[in-house]
């Protein structure tokens, strides 16, 4: 630490860190542009100078970038003294701007006009031409409004130095420079999305939220979490007349930071799709028609189920909402609502959290390892957020490079100079080429067994303790040697792993792994990702029970009550047809039409995350808190609230049943942290979910009524519907969307960190349930069944946009996705004797267009998940037949170039070969 | 995006032989292939007149860079056309010595000869006109450069009679 | 013995004859300095040349055997000699002149730079206009190849070094060490950072010098005659010879070698026979576009940097460019600062937003539409765009001939207010 004086004030400052930073931190006003606490410094837009003294004699002192400077102990400064050379500079990048404030999505939450504000330029001098140019179609997601720039280079270095995209950049010079694309087209990158917040102002914006917009005051929001997948990002959802109307970012430094994933983003169309169940209904025993109900009567009907029907409960679902199930139906009638294969590997994913000597990685460790290998997991398609953790990772080495030249670490052009692409280790080992492959030291592709068989080797090569393998080829030695140098030899090794490939052993060759690289020092670093926002919360709740959804299918039951939860999803269609026709009663509660809520006779309107409060726990155990972010209509409920029966009354507070539920979770306890408390007030006034801004409260129903209605009350407590209250901002349990003195954008988020760009005021992590155990080391034996295949060996490929189910019903994901397909090596489609025009039969399962792709190996077939056209659970067969289809057209849906590859000529060698890079 | 997705972006041209040569000679200058990229920028004007997006595309598939990385470059240096130009490009310095010694007048008089303006081409695509600063010939102003050659201390009868010899060669 | 030239940077300069081969080269005592420098240690030769006194030709001036010194031990990677040709400074025209009629002077130069600085590859970053020095240039290097004085184990040493010619596509801010730096990885040539400085992490991360055509074919002269031979060159207490040279309305424009310390004056009256028939001197900038204007009676100042940085400008190139009493200097600043704007890399916002300003301000003041305030602008302009507040010499260099004219003219600057320019245009 060292003090330095500004402006005759004392501040205690890390001396590593840059100057701006630390002025920031200790909470005082000074304008920037370039700077970003996750992308460090370069030095562009000059608008953070400030005066530096030599000396107690220096009077005239030196004008400084704050940004560019570390802070020397015992140093004076002044932001003062620089305030006109801020002016002017304010002033000079606005000569350009259109000042088109009032259609501008920006207005109103825009850095651009804080900083103007800020600087104190009000008045227009230049009376020139301004600099325009031409604007792109960038896409479904992102907007393009180039006169708007300020040419603060903070996109490229976003999205090409942070997020590794190659489709986009600066061209041009001087004040003409532009910021796009080659050709105008859809942004490659799966994170795309973020651009819209780290432009200080309105040239990318989220196209989505402009289709039906809203200024920032007039959105109600509330602290949430992505249900999109197993990460959990921290979001803050947007709502304006009961539409949901955008996502953005809410910072969790040790989750999502600053960024989201495109699905998480933009994948919440669903909320407001015409698609939603937005009645209660009962179907005709006899003709299968509607008949709609009330929200009474569709509750005394489920509770009257009780005693009768088995629960299955969801991965997708709140642990509230599974908890009530489980009540309701009781913990021997409860079942995990996932497949056989899946229970397995949560359960794997479990045990091993609960006996090796192993720590999940949240994405702030995956962000500080330096070294990586990945099992078998495709995470930009699966767990998208990590992927975005990973290509971090490999920025260490230049990181250390630079700490060995004694360069500042947030010297971000110059510690991308001195490295040259020089990368930490990542390696690839799986069965087809990854969008990550770029960054990989080398890409090994092999079957899902064969993966593991290498991952318990390098367990092996670092520890002589752990089982051996014996048969492996010439290569694959000498990519394990490889491999376990790198770990060896890394300060943070990590490994990744997860479920998509539905191989336990990927999961204990992992394992395996970060067990060998425990103790040296501390647990071993590991990410098995879950397939979904709650698999693990719902595995806990599991209490040890083996229930799975087969074991349900076989219980025979009579009646059940699904989850949020569309079970054909789950297992093959006639098997799911089976267990449904073979029930007399079936009560479904789930946002969104689906086959197995048409198989139901009561179906319930349950809400979205948006709409209802509740619990998840992600990939390592973290359970975090997310809140109703709006009221739905009446006919709408929480499932928690659907299925609560007398036991903690009709319509118990959220709070009750996550202590519920906490009863039955390791270190439950921790849940209560989640939240300050149902009761929490300050001075008697709960927290507001809209901002003391909110203009249109009175007018809102002006035409229907000219009496302001009574606001909606938050039975859950906390907070408000509507802007009443007291924003608690310091208290990050009930962070919801920043707002601070002159800072309307989100770069206000500063004031509610303990240090910029780190931590906010009080814990708003989450709790992490699983404790590391003080365990030994102990090994998975590295047994590995070999299905023995005739016809193509299949695997699941997954699709970050269509793959899961609830967002691939969002209008923006759609765009981005596409119909079904297989993926095939060259040599099978020439095998197959197939022509371009062609389409691929898929055993009796219709037909299908496929994708070449040079890295799958011959002999294996890719088969996506969840795309339409192909149902995956119906080809889980060791070997799958394909046939060439003729006469064939391709499906309207078939959108190839929304496929996220990275294989393009690539000269692969196959299982026994090794592609370096 | 891998090349086995059909796309309707336009696609890169095949270079020549004598471009692929030039283009491996510069290689063999630099230890990463990014370096050659202006280079290679360079060469492909140099044998077609100019770069079109089939032939930015062309390079950036050679060295396996980036098609927007390249871009990026392309369109940062003043010499790298991006459109097409004339058969001769008339580079008229426009910087201090050749102004005071009247630059402006000899723009002037070539506007009126040949009916273009800085950045237009003339209808037989004979001629293109670009200012260029300073040409490192102050002490000869007024300078100017049609295609590889300098010439000096010009007056509205020199130009003339470049312009004369560069219809004659047609 | 022989006597000792006392034009080492132009001896062999002949205008019209075709420059020397690699054998008319050597015969007139060229390559003498690879023996010497090889059968030096590198320190010594960096400390001889720094003990010499060189300073940069590029336009900052720095001892460049100093600079030198900064580079650190061998590691056994790769490092970097670049030589700066990119001249695009309004008014210079010396590098030119060097390389298109003595190229192996050059060669020469960078083979023994790079024994001192153990370099391993070396690159001649080239304007891209220069289409003859490139043929020569290339020609020479081929010839110096062939004879062993570059490739593997040059003259039967240990020593190997390689040598390539880049070029570039029209950039003034290429010019700027390490924005060459990144033109030569082939990116945007937006400048970097210092530190770290390009003698630590330059090209490609690896140790990189960066000099001027002049500075490194002084080289030759220095380590083969030695420190007192050079310091005796010099006159007014320095050391050396450099291209100096007038352009403008004088009655010889040109360049000629002659010592450092010479005075203005003297290049001026004599070098280039005065001001043409008609034309009187009003002021001129000393060297280069980017530097401040000085007036007449700084005509007796010698040019050394120390004292033309006392009279308020900079030394820079040392090619002078003079104004007379014909020519309107609201319009030279105006054409100095159009060219500045448009070859502002885009990076920083004083120079992206601020010379586009200055330059629209300009012209309405030649069109007799500026006001008064206009010109208040133009004074803070200077003040926005000082040394520090931009993140590379471009900008402040811009603001230097402007800031001067404000100071010199700005009676002229309060007439263009009420009527407009009243100059005749040529
Ligand atoms: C905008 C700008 C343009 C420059 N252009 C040149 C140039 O064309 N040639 C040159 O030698 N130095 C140029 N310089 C100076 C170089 O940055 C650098 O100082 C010089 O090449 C170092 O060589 P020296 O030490 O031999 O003088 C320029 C500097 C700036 C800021
Ligand atoms: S002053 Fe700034 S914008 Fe201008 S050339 Fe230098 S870095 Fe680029
Ligand atoms: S934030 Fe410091 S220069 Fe941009």
């Amino acid at each position: 630490m060292a003090k330095i004086t500004v402006d005759g004030k004392v501040f205690d400052v890390d001396p590593n860190n840059n100057l701006l930073e630390e002025i920031l931190s200790n909470q005082q006003d000074l304008p920037y542009f370039c700077w970003h606490p996750s992308m460090g410094s370069v030095g562009s837009c000059r608008q953070c100078a400030m005066i530096e003294y030599a000396n107690d004699d220096d009077q005239r002192g030196r004008q400084i970038m704050a940004c560019m400077t570390s802070p020397r102990d015992g140093a004076r400064y002044s932001i003062d003294k620089a305030a006109q050379f801020r002016a002017q500079a304010i002033e000079s990048i606005m000569t350009s701007h259109p000042h088109d404030c009032p259609v501008c999505e920006e207005g109103g939450e825009c850095h651009l006009q804080d900083m103007t504000v800020m600087s104190g330029h009000t008045y227009r001098r230049y009376d020139g031409k301004k600099s325009t140019h031409t604007n792109q179609d960038l896409g479904p997601f992102i907007g393009h409004e180039m006169n708007r720039c300020i040419t603060c280079y903070r996109c490229v270095r976003y999205y090409k130095d942070y997020a590794g995209g190659t489709d986009f950049g600066p061209q041009a010079s001087h004040n003409h420079t532009y910021f796009g694309r080659f050709q105008d087209g859809a942004l490659e990158s799966e994170f795309s999305g973020n651009l819209a917040e780290v432009c200080p102002t309105g040239v990318f914006t989220d196209k989505v939220f402009s289709k039906h917009y809203a200024r920032k005051w007039d959105l109600q929001s509330s602290p949430s979490v992505c249900a999109a997948c197993g990460v959990g990002c921290n979001i803050n959802p947007g709502e304006r007349y009961g539409t949901l109307r955008r996502v953005v970012n809410r910072l969790n430094d040790q989750v999502n930071g600053y960024f989201l994933c495109d699905k998480g983003r933009f994948g919440t169309g669903y909320v407001n799709s015409s698609e939603r169940l937005r009645v209660n209904m009962v179907r005709s025993a006899h003709d299968g028609r509607p008949t709609e109900i009330s929200p009474t009567e569709a509750k005394s009907r489920l509770l009257a189920l009780k005693g009768k029907a088995i629960g299955i409960g969801s991965p997708r679902a709140s642990l509230e909402a599974n908890f009530a199930l489980r009540q309701l139906v009781g913990k021997e009638n409860f079942y995990a609502g996932v497949s056989e294969v899946e229970f397995g590997l949560l359960s794997q994913i479990v045990e091993i959290y609960k006996s090796r000597p192993v720590q999940a990685a949240s994405i702030r460790d995956i962000e500080l390892c330096d070294a990586v290998v990945v099992l078998g997991e495709d995470v930009t398609n699966t767990a998208a957020r990590i992927a975005l953790a990973l290509r971090q990772s490999v920025k260490n080495l230049g990181r250390e490079l630079a700490a060995k030249m004694k360069l500042p670490q947030w010297h971000d052009a110059a510690i991308r100079n001195l490295a040259q692409g020089r990368k930490s280790p990542l390696y690839i080992i799986g069965p087809a080429a990854s969008r990550l492959d770029d960054i990989a030291k080398q890409v090994y592709i092999a079957s899902p067994a064969d993966t593991a068989r290498i991952g318990f080797a390098i367990a092996h090569a670092l520890d002589s303790t752990a089982p051996a393998v014996t048969d492996l080829s010439a290569a694959e030695q000498s990519l394990v040697a490889s491999i376990a140098t790198d770990l060896k030899g890394a300060k943070k090794p990590l490994v990744v792993s997860g479920t998509s490939l539905l191989e336990p052993a990927l999961l204990q060759a992992a394992a395996n792994i970060a067990t060998a690289c425990s103790g040296a020092p501390g647990p071993g670093r590991i990410v098995l990702t879950a397939p979904e926002v709650n698999s693990l919360g719902l595995m806990l709740l599991m209490d040890g029970s083996q229930n799975s959804l087969g074991k349900a299918m076989q219980s025979g039951a009579r009646a059940a009550i699904v989850l949020e939860n569309d079970l054909y999803r789950r297992a093959p269609a006639a098997t799911i047809g089976r267990f449904l026709s073979g029930l007399e009663q079936l009560a479904v509660l789930d946002h969104l039409q689906n086959r197995t809520g048409e198989a139901a006779n009561l179906v319930l309107a349950a809400g979205t995350f948006a709409e209802t409060s509740g619990t998840f726990v992600n990939y390592e155990g973290r359970a975090q808190h997310f809140y109703a972010t709006f009221k739905p209509a009446p006919e709408i409920r929480s499932s928690a609230k659907w299925l609560c029966d007398t036991e903690f009354g009709a319509e118990p507070r959220i709070h009750v049943l996550t202590g519920g539920a906490a009863a039955l979770l390791p270190n439950g306890y921790k849940l209560q942290k989640l939240t300050p408390g149902a009761d929490w007030n300050f001075a008697g006034a709960r927290a507001p979910r809209q901002h003391h801004r909110y203009s249109g409260r009175t007018a809102l129903r002006a035409h229907l009524n000219v009496h302001e209605p009574k606001q909606e009350q938050d039975e859950d407590g906390i907070m408000n519907y509507s802007m009443e209250g007291v924003p608690p901002l310091k208290d990050s349990t009930i962070f919801s969307s920043p707002w601070a003195p002159g800072w309307n954008s989100n770069q206000s988020v500063f004031k509610f960190q303990k240090h910029t760009g780190g931590e906010l005021l009080q814990s708003g992590h989450g709790e992490l349930l699983l404790d590391v155990p003080a365990a030994d080391k102990t090994w998975f034996a590295a047994v590995i069944q070999k299905p023995v295949v005739e016809g193509f060996a299949l695997f699941p490929l997954y699709h970050l946009f269509g793959s899961e189910e609830l967002t691939a019903r969002s209008e923006a994901i759609q765009a981005k996705a596409t119909g079904a397909y297989v993926a095939l090596n060259p040599a099978d489609v020439e095998r197959l004797g197939l022509a371009a025009s062609d389409g691929v039969q898929v055993q009796h399962n219709g037909a299908v267009p496929y994708l070449a792709r040079a890295s799958i190996a011959p002999g294996t077939v890719g088969v996506p998940v969840g795309l339409s056209g192909l149902n995956f659970q119906d080809l889980v067969t060791p070997g799958l037949a394909l046939n060439k289809a003729s006469n064939w057209q391709n499906p309207k849906d078939w959108r190839a170039s929304n496929i996220i590859v990275s294989d393009a000529g690539s000269t692969t060698a196959y299982g026994r070969g090794v592609q370096g890079r | 995006m891998s090349n086995l997705i059909a796309s309707t972006a336009p696609k890169a041209r095949k270079l020549t032989p004598e471009e692929i040569h030039d283009i491996e000679h510069e290689k063999t200058h630099y230890p990463y292939a990014q370096a050659v990229g202006l280079e290679a920028l360079k060469i492909v004007q140099k044998y077609q007149g100019w770069v079109s997006d089939e032939s930015l595309l062309a390079v950036a598939d050679y060295l396996e860079l980036p098609p927007d990385e390249l871009e990026g470059v392309a369109t940062f240096f003043n010499m790298i056309f991006r459109r097409p130009v004339g058969k001769n490009v008339i580079l008229l310095c426009d910087s201090v010595a050749c102004w005071m010694l009247g630059c402006d007048g000899l723009k002037a008089h070539i506007t009126k000869r040949l009916g273009i303006e800085y950045g237009q081409t003339t209808a037989d695509n004979l001629f293109t006109l670009i200012p260029v600063p300073c040409l490192g010939a102050c002490d000869k102003a007024p300078v100017m450069m049609i295609g590889n050659d300098t010439h000096r201390n010009l007056t509205p009868a020199t130009i003339d009679a470049l312009i004369d010899a560069c219809q004659a060669r047609g | 013995m022989t006597t000792l030239t006392n034009k080492p940077l132009t001896k062999n300069i002949e205008i019209g004859r075709a420059p020397f081969t690699f054998a008319q080269y050597q015969a007139a005592g060229g390559y003498q300095s690879v023996g010497k420098a090889l059968a030096m240690k590198p320190r010594d030769l960096m400390k001889l040349v720094q003990d010499s006194g060189l300073g940069g030709r590029g336009g900052a001036g720095f001892n460049t055997g100093l600079k030198w010194s900064f580079i650190p031990e061998p590691d056994g990677g790769p490092r970097y000699l670049v030589v700066n040709a990119d001249e695009m400074e309004p008014g210079t025209f010396k590098d030119r002149l060097l390389m298109e009629h003595d190229p192996h002077l050059l060669v020469e130069g960078m083979i023994t730079a790079s024994i001192a600085l153990q370099a391993t590859m070396s690159y001649i970053f080239l304007r891209g206009e220069y289409k003859e020095a490139e043929a020569a240039l290339l020609k020479a290097i081929a010839e110096a190849y062939e004879a062993g004085m570059l490739g593997q184990h040059i003259a039967g040493s240990t020593f190997s070094l390689d040598m390539a010619v880049h070029t570039s596509a029209g950039r003034y801010i290429c010019g700027e060490e390490t924005a060459l730096i990144n033109a030569l990885e082939g990116k945007r040539a937006n400048p970097r950072f210092k530190p770290p400085f390009p003698q630590v992490s330059g090209l490609w991360g690896r140790p990189t010098l960066v000099n001027n055509v002049e500075t490194i074919c002084n080289i030759p002269g220095i380590v083969s005659h030695g420190v007192d031979w050079f310091k005796a060159l010099g006159i007014n207490g320095q050391s050396g010879t450099r291209i100096s040279g007038v352009s403008g309305r004088v009655k010889r424009p040109g360049c000629w070698e002659m010592p450092v310390g010479t005075t203005f004056r003297t290049v001026i009256e004599e070098y280039a026979g005065g001001m043409q028939d008609g034309y009187a001197l009003k002021a001129f900038l000393p060297g280069g576009g980017s530097t401040d204007f000085l007036m007449p009676e700084h005509l007796d100042l010698p040019m050394i940097p120390g004292d033309v940085a006392k009279a308020g400008s900079r030394l820079g190139t040392s090619l002078l460019m003079v104004l007379d009493d014909k020519t309107c200097p609201i319009g030279c600043v105006h054409n100095l600062i159009k060219f500045f704007a448009h070859e502002s890399c885009g990076w920083c916002t004083p120079c992206r937003d601020g010379l586009p300003w200055v330059e629209h301000i300009l012209l309405k003041l030649e069109r007799g539409e500026g006001t008064l305030k206009d010109i208040d602008i133009l004074k803070e302009a200077c003040g926005y765009m000082a040394p520090g507040n931009t993140f590379c010499a471009l900008a402040p260099g811009a603001a230097e001939p402007l800031q001067s004219a404000l100071k010199y003219f700005m009676d002229e600057f309060v007439e263009h207010v009420n009527h407009g320019c009243k100059y005749q245009r040529h």
